[in-house]
């Protein structure tokens, strides 16, 4: 879209919202209050890998105020899912209450729906499951190394299976091999990052409430209604024409309410009892049940020249899914397609690989999937700079990527000013570049 | 025992819109008897702003007041179908889908303006006031607030427009990778300086200056304030924050944030930012999204800032006290050795 005189875009007219963010009159979903509302609580997993031997559900029945409970036998559509089966993701792996086995410590078992929050979660904690604990599996490399027992058997040395049984995510540009045998260094390093929490103010929540007409309308802080709506449907089996998912303002996503992790159970208990159901995470629950950000970790090998430009990047990548798979493989590709950074590289190798844990599972947060690649890439660039003995300024500018460049994954780059970037923060940080380093562009690699 | 300080930077970028594409946002726009807008929306607005960016997108494209517009959001029985707010795409492709639904609206509009005004549609302009006057003859006019009424009460039309806007999806080759990401690439670069007390392991960040691109902003203070929030929270991921601080053991596993850190006002350092603003070709008014990358930057950003303060190498977040001390320990078993 070519530029032209700009009236109200580019000004700053005010958050509309903000005075009534600011004076808590903003409405969220659980500023709705329904008569009659039933309180749904979950039993869950104390093992995080172990056979289900049994559940005994009848305290849980008979504990003050519980109105009804519900296992996988209640279930009247999928077991298992995947939020992105819709779009040909597979195969579905992940229970919606567990059923012979757990697989992560927090786990859904048994819903449990009281006249209160109190006589709910009083009547979850009367839930008997007995465990054949199993050993787990925790370390990624380890999780693959063959020593392990395969936690499903979708994925028999667990690690996701992505098309053409290629067992990553893959970049293949150029020869690495040959790009490190002419290289003058060779640069390597080894990067982990951490689960971390969305820790969203609003935790994740909705309440399911029965029309009267055959419909149920959902109020939901999920991040994406229409997702979230038709998932439940395809997971109850049910017509999506007969639930309204409405949304409002979200009390802070970061991706962490992507998982339609409520809605579903919380409709079918409200088709089961003909009341509105609230199912709100305590912040535990939000901390570690709901999906955190992935751990990654990262091998990375770089080839060298004296004179700064980086001939070749290797990248073996793990993403730490835990238990299922939810949104990994997504991730993993964009952590591949994201390789090397914005820097050109003449060859570049890369396997991104989504591995089973017997962790929580996790999924997106803010940059899933690159922002550990960034976290990798600028302290790689970091440990060349140093290595050769040069500026890491110079070193980031000399390989930063142009327009009309070859990315790794063949696409042509174009719109990019990573070299103005670069060089206006030189400046503001003080940072003094030399002429022809000043002179550089990102619209023709030969300027400097 | 000391407090030394060190500086490091780090240069990033980030895609706009989901990875290999396939996610559709779509709008509609009607216009009221009173001669308002109403932008109906699937998107969820999270508290980023999404609301106010969709109405100046959507009154840039009419021509008409940013007073005028309302934006009604996240209701799957009368908004039209959005992927979701994620993956930075809701100003691009949300946007998108708005210039193309006001476009229509627009065009309806200048048509019963034209039979007011006794002109050709093409003659016409708004002068984002509220007014539609016939090119270059100011007085030659029509409130839009007329047109409302006219097309609801004499010639029994709607003012309204369909957006739909969708980056073909771009399976990715299983075996070269080989594949069409991003609609646009965003870009930033932080500058970090920190102050680690050698002692207790402790880490402060002094000093956060960032550079960053995004195309055309449509509303800067909202850009600034993905931008302030993402130091901040990259200071959490680059320090404190894991659910699992034995990873990749479950335990301890903290439930509360007496447990769980993340930094306080008293641990936020001046921010600064500057903003450059070289257009995307695919974007509303050549805009890219900015949401996501912002903590991208800022967390390797402190971690080489801490390296360079110690000169010793620490290639894991979060650097808590204990990842400091043993790195410290480390390199004196070296230099010893």
């Amino acid at each position: 879209m070519s530029m032209k005189e700009l009236g109200v875009v580019g000004r700053n007219v005010g958050q509309r919202d903000l005075e009534s963010h600011a004076r808590g009159q903003t409405t969220y979903y659980e500023d709705v209050h329904y008569p009659r509302m039933l309180h749904l609580k979950m039993h869950r997993s104390a093992e995080p890998h172990a056979r289900i031997v049994s559940v005994d559900t009848s305290a849980a029945e008979a504990s003050p105020g519980v109105v009804c409970v519900l296992t996988h036998e209640d279930l009247p559509g999928k077991k298992v899912w995947n939020g992105l089966a819709a779009v040909g993701v597979g195969p579905e792996d992940e229970p919606i209450l567990a059923f012979d086995k757990v697989r992560w410590r927090g786990e859904p078992i048994v819903a449990v729906l009281g006249e209160s929050a109190e006589a709910a979660r009083a009547g979850a904690a009367k839930v008997e499951v007995d465990y054949d604990p199993l050993p787990g599996v925790f370390d990624v490399e380890e999780a693959i190394s063959g020593s392990l027992p395969a936690l499903t058997a979708h994925w028999p040395n667990n690690h996701y299976i992505y098309p053409d049984d290629h067992g990553a995510a893959q970049i293949r540009f150029g020869d690495v091999e040959q790009g490190f045998a002419e290289a003058d260094h060779i640069v390597e390093d080894s990067y982990q990052t951490s689960p971390i929490e969305q820790a969203p103010m609003e935790t994740n929540g909705c309440i399911a409430k029965p029309g009267g007409d055959g419909r149920i309308t959902v109020h939901t802080n999920t991040q994406a209604v229409h997702f979230a709506r038709d998932n439940t449907a395809a997971i109850l089996g049910i017509a999506p024409g007969k639930l309204r998912f409405l949304g409002g303002t979200v009390g802070g996503g970061f991706g962490g309410k992507v998982d339609v992790a409520v809605e579903p159970i919380s409709v079918l208990a409200a088709m089961r009892t003909g009341r509105p159901v609230k199912f709100k995470y305590t912040r535990e629950e939000e901390m570690q049940v709901s999906s955190t950000r992935s751990a990654w970790r990262l091998n990375i090998k770089d080839g060298v020249m004296d004179d700064g430009r980086i001939v070749a990047r290797k990248i073996t990548s793990y993403q730490d899914s835990g238990a299922y798979l939810r949104f990994s493989s997504y991730g993993s590709m964009k952590h591949a397609g994201h390789m090397p950074g914005p820097y050109t590289i003449p060859n570049v190798w890369v396997d991104a690989r989504v591995v089973f844990t017997n962790r929580p599972p996790s999924s997106a947060m803010r940059g899933f999937g690159v922002m550990a690649a960034s976290f990798a890439i600028e302290l790689q660039m970091d440990k060349v700079a140093k290595t050769i003995g040069m500026d890491p300024w110079q070193l980031r500018l000399l390989n930063a990527y142009r327009n009309g460049d070859m990315r790794a994954h063949r696409k042509v780059n174009e719109d990019a000013a990573m070299v103005e970037t670069i060089q206006a923060a030189a400046q503001l940080a003080g940072h003094e570049l030399p002429a022809e380093y000043q002179a550089m562009t990102s619209w023709d690699r030969k300027a400097s | 025992m000391a407090k030394v300080r060190g500086t490091g930077f780090a240069a990033v970028n980030y895609p706009t819109g989901m990875h290999l594409g396939g996610d559709p946002t779509q709008s509609l726009i009607h216009m009221t008897p009173a001669g308002d807008f109403v932008v109906t929306m699937a998107s969820v607005d999270l508290g980023q702003g999404l609301r106010t960016v969709l109405a100046q997108i959507a009154a840039e494209t009419l021509g008409v007041p940013y007073e005028s517009i309302v934006v009604e959001t996240a209701d799957t029985d009368t908004g039209p179908h959005c992927t979701g707010t994620f993956a930075s795409r809701t100003t691009h492709r949300a946007g998108n889908a708005v210039v193309m639904a006001a476009q229509e609206a627009r065009k309806a509009m200048l048509e019963v303006a034209g039979e007011l005004l006794e002109a050709s549609p093409e003659d016409l302009e708004t002068d984002g006031d509220g007014n539609i006057h016939i090119k270059g003859v100011a007085e030659k006019s029509v409130s839009v607030g007329e047109v409302a009424g006219a097309a609801h009460f004499g010639y029994g039309k709607t003012i309204a427009g369909r957006g739909a806007y969708l980056k073909p999806p771009s399976p990715m080759d299983p075996e070269t990778g080989e594949c069409d990401p991003d609609s646009t690439q965003a870009h930033a670069c932080t500058v970090v300086e920190v102050e680690v007390d050698t002692e207790t392991g402790m880490v402060e960040v002094i000093d956060m200056k960032s550079v960053y691109e995004v195309g055309q902003q449509v509303n800067p203070d909202l850009v600034k304030g993905q931008i302030v929030g993402g130091s901040w929270m990259g200071i959490g991921h680059a320090l404190y924050e894991t659910t699992a601080p034995g990873y990749p053991a479950i335990d301890p596993a903290p439930v509360d944030f007496q447990n769980y850190l993340q930094p306080g006002a008293a641990e936020m350092p001046d921010v600064t930012c500057e903003v450059l603003e070289y257009p995307a070709e695919s974007g509303p008014y050549g805009g890219k999204g900015v949401g996501e990358m912002v903590t991208n930057g800022p967390i390797p950003a402190i971690v080489n800032a801490i390296n360079n303060a110690l000169d010793v190498r620490i290639t894991q977040i979060p650097v808590t006290p204990e990842v400091v001390l043993r790195a410290l320990d480390e390199k004196k078993a070296q230099a010893g050795a």
